[in-house]
């Protein structure tokens, strides 16, 4: 299991379309993923569900914690960490 | 079986024959019964989520063909809810202590629902609604209920509900629908305003007959003008009602003839009378109803209907539609008017004790310099070519105007420096709609190269009254004596400075007000394309010199209730 603290810079947080595309990237991957709230200190939740991903309130500025465990943990929390890295493909 | 007469609010003139389509979400009962297997109750729920799955397709294609992709891209999130394996997961839990698929269902919806509802943040909280439509739905299926909702209506009817939201209204496609009549809202409530600018007859605040006098499939004849129902017409009352509503149509004819020409009054002076639009569609419809230009493009529509802010290259290609439809007729484009009561998904807005006195409209763009620069960039860019003018919401005070003129000047070097080509002679002008603006015309024309009176807010603030508030929404009077007050200093202060002055408030198309509104010497009247053929007949009737007359008459009154009755016996005079 791997896991990364990352800071969600979109100005939204974790809703509506940015929270779309982490759901949507997620649930490519066979491995579990989980994903809390660090800022609010929060529960892990399971990142492929896009309703608790919105329980998490991720606001602009807060920090996640993804864990990816499986065999394709390495791709599933690199492609997770670019999604929220290039701010979910907004300028 | 006897015809029988219900009278309510008349909301939308005109008149309707035929069957009732009432929508009354149902209310449904889990029933009680014994549990089948595990997997033969998680069989039941996962065959009727597929099948949720496919309406949920379906509505997304009907309302993306009538409205675009981002009308539908609700139907989008809620396919996303659907599959949420955190949903299949509760449901599984509940199913294996012994629960039917239906009780499970419900358990599973509730719980996620009030996790998402408890939240501070009201973005997120407010999806919980969503949550508990699609759990709604696949429940409904697994009831094996029809889908009741309005995007269900199949043939030519007449809507009959308790209440119509927004959301309701958006489902409805305008071709299948011959009017609406709710036992509840006025004159000012969304469905109201909707069959006014769709020009279909509507009647609110019947009260709790309506819904228990009809049925689906009951004929009725409707009549906008006066606010009648009549349930199971003899024959003979169906064949007056159409024929009044041949004869009416044909009058609309003949005046939709005579508004291709320019409106001028008795006397000749000319008068510029144009429309009020939202949307690109609705820019033909102006020009097929007589418009001699747009008063008011409304631009919130680019900015609620996605998940971001509209891009410059997005609202360049928009506005650019527009013009071209309009051609040489002067458009008046007025820049982001949004507030607390209807923020987009994208800004996070505070908590607001009263949205409607709060953070909106010039206010945001003025503290949101980049995104206003965009709409700026994109109508001057657009604009080349055309009589485009811009028109900023909501302005209280000359320093906003100064700095948001500033902005605009900022945005007119930029693109001089990237040699990008845009409109240079752009004027830019405001919109009336606070009293503090009202009162400063004389210094605000300092600044603004024209005015226009938005009275459902002027009207608002006035009188200090939300008109969405029922226990209040009687002194939402455009025509106090209050209003026209301001409306009249307005005029004349603005003609003092040689600037001109329209309304593209819902009174500029009234023809109780028209004659009041003209003898203070307005010189553009933007209303919905529908009463433009109406308002320009009234205007031709008229002389300055009459109208003058009224107008003076009409402020020496005391009250709205005396000014509306003396502005019926005139248009009876007429």
């Amino acid at each position: 299991m791997i896991e990364a603290t990352i800071p969600v810079k979109h100005k939204v947080g974790l809703h509506a379309r940015p929270a779309s595309l982490f759901v949507q990237t997620a649930a490519k991957f066979s491995s579990n993923i989980k994903v809390k709230n660090l800022t609010m200190n929060g529960n892990f939740v399971d990142a492929k569900s896009i309703i608790m991903v919105l329980t998490l309130g991720v606001m602009k500025d807060h920090e996640v914690v993804i864990q990816t465990d499986g065999v394709d943990a390495d791709a599933a929390l690199d492609a997770l960490r670019a999604l929220i890295n290039n701010n979910f493909g907004e300028p | 079986m006897a015809e029988k007469n219900f009278m309510g609010i008349p909301a939308s003139d005109g008149i309707a024959v035929g069957k009732v389509f009432c929508y009354i979400p149902v209310k449904l009962d889990v029933p009680v019964c014994a549990a089948g297997t595990v997997n033969e109750e998680m069989a039941r729920f996962l065959e009727a989520r597929d099948r949720a799955r496919i309406e949920l397709q379906g509505l997304y294609d009907i309302i993306e063909k009538r409205a675009g992709k981002a009308e539908a891209s609700i139907f989008e999130a809620h396919q996303e809810m659907l599959s949420d394996p955190a949903l299949a997961g509760k449901v599984q839990e509940y199913v294996e202590i012994g629960q039917t698929a239906e009780q499970a269902l419900v358990k599973a919806t509730e719980e996620l629902a009030s996790m998402l509802a408890s939240m501070d943040e009201e973005i997120f909280a407010a999806r919980a609604l969503d949550v508990k439509d699609v759990g709604r739905r696949i429940l409904r299926i697994m009831l094996g209920l029809p889908d009741t909702a309005l995007a269900a209506v199949v043939e030519t009817s007449i809507i009959v509900a308790d209440d119509l939201t927004p959301s309701d209204t958006a489902s409805l496609d305008p071709k299948l629908t011959l009017g609406f009549i709710t036992a509840q809202g006025g004159l000012t409530s969304h469905s109201a305003i909707l069959a006014r600018t769709l020009g279909l007859p509507a009647i609110v605040g019947m009260g709790e007959d309506l819904l228990a006098n009809v049925s689906n499939g009951t004929f009725i004849v409707m009549d906008g003008r006066t606010g009648t129902m009549i349930v199971d017409p003899e024959t003979e009352t169906v064949n007056q009602y159409q024929q009044v509503k041949a004869q009416r149509e044909l009058h609309l004819q003949v005046l939709k003839a005579a508004a291709e020409k320019d409106a001028h009054t008795a006397n000749g002076r000319r008068v510029e009378v144009a429309a009020n639009i939202g949307e690109v569609s609705s820019a033909h419809d102006a020009v097929e109803h007589g418009a001699e230009g747009i008063g008011l493009l409304r631009t919130e529509f680019l900015y609620l209907e996605d998940t971001q802010p509209p891009s410059e290259e997005k609202q360049y290609k928009i506005y650019r539609e527009i013009f071209e439809v309009m051609g040489t007729r002067p458009v008046i484009v007025r820049t982001l008017d949004i507030g607390g009561d209807k923020p987009p998904y994208y800004m996070p807005f505070p908590e607001e004790m009263n949205p409607f006195l709060g953070w909106r409209a010039i206010r945001i763009s003025l503290d949101e310099p980049d995104m206003f620069k965009v709409q700026l960039r994109a109508i001057l860019r657009a604009a080349v070519g055309h009589q485009v003018r811009i028109m900023f919401p909501m302005v209280s005070d000359l320093d906003e105007l100064r700095r948001a003129r500033a902005i605009v000047e900022e945005v007119k070097r930029d693109l001089t420096l990237a040699l990008v080509e845009f409109a240079t002679d752009v004027p830019v002008g405001i919109m009336v709609e606070t009293p503090a603006a009202a009162m400063l015309v004389d210094i605000l024309a300092e600044a603004s190269d024209f005015f226009s009176l938005g009275t459902n807010d002027l009207t608002q603030y006035t009188m200090a009254v939300d008109r969405g508030n029922a226990k209040v929404s009687g002194l939402f009077q455009p025509l106090h004596p209050a209003v026209l007050r301001l409306i009249r200093q307005t005029i004349v202060s603005a003609h003092s400075k040689e600037k001109w002055v329209g309304m593209c408030g819902e009174l500029a198309g009234m023809a109780k007000a028209i004659p009041i509104l003209l003898g203070f010497g307005l010189d553009e009247f933007s209303m919905s394309a529908r009463a433009i053929p109406e308002a320009k007949d009234l205007i031709g009737k008229l002389t300055d010199e009459k109208a003058r007359e009224i107008a003076e008459h009409a402020m020496s009154l005391g009250t709205a209730a005396e000014i509306e009755n003396y502005m019926k016996e005139i248009l009876a005079s007429l």
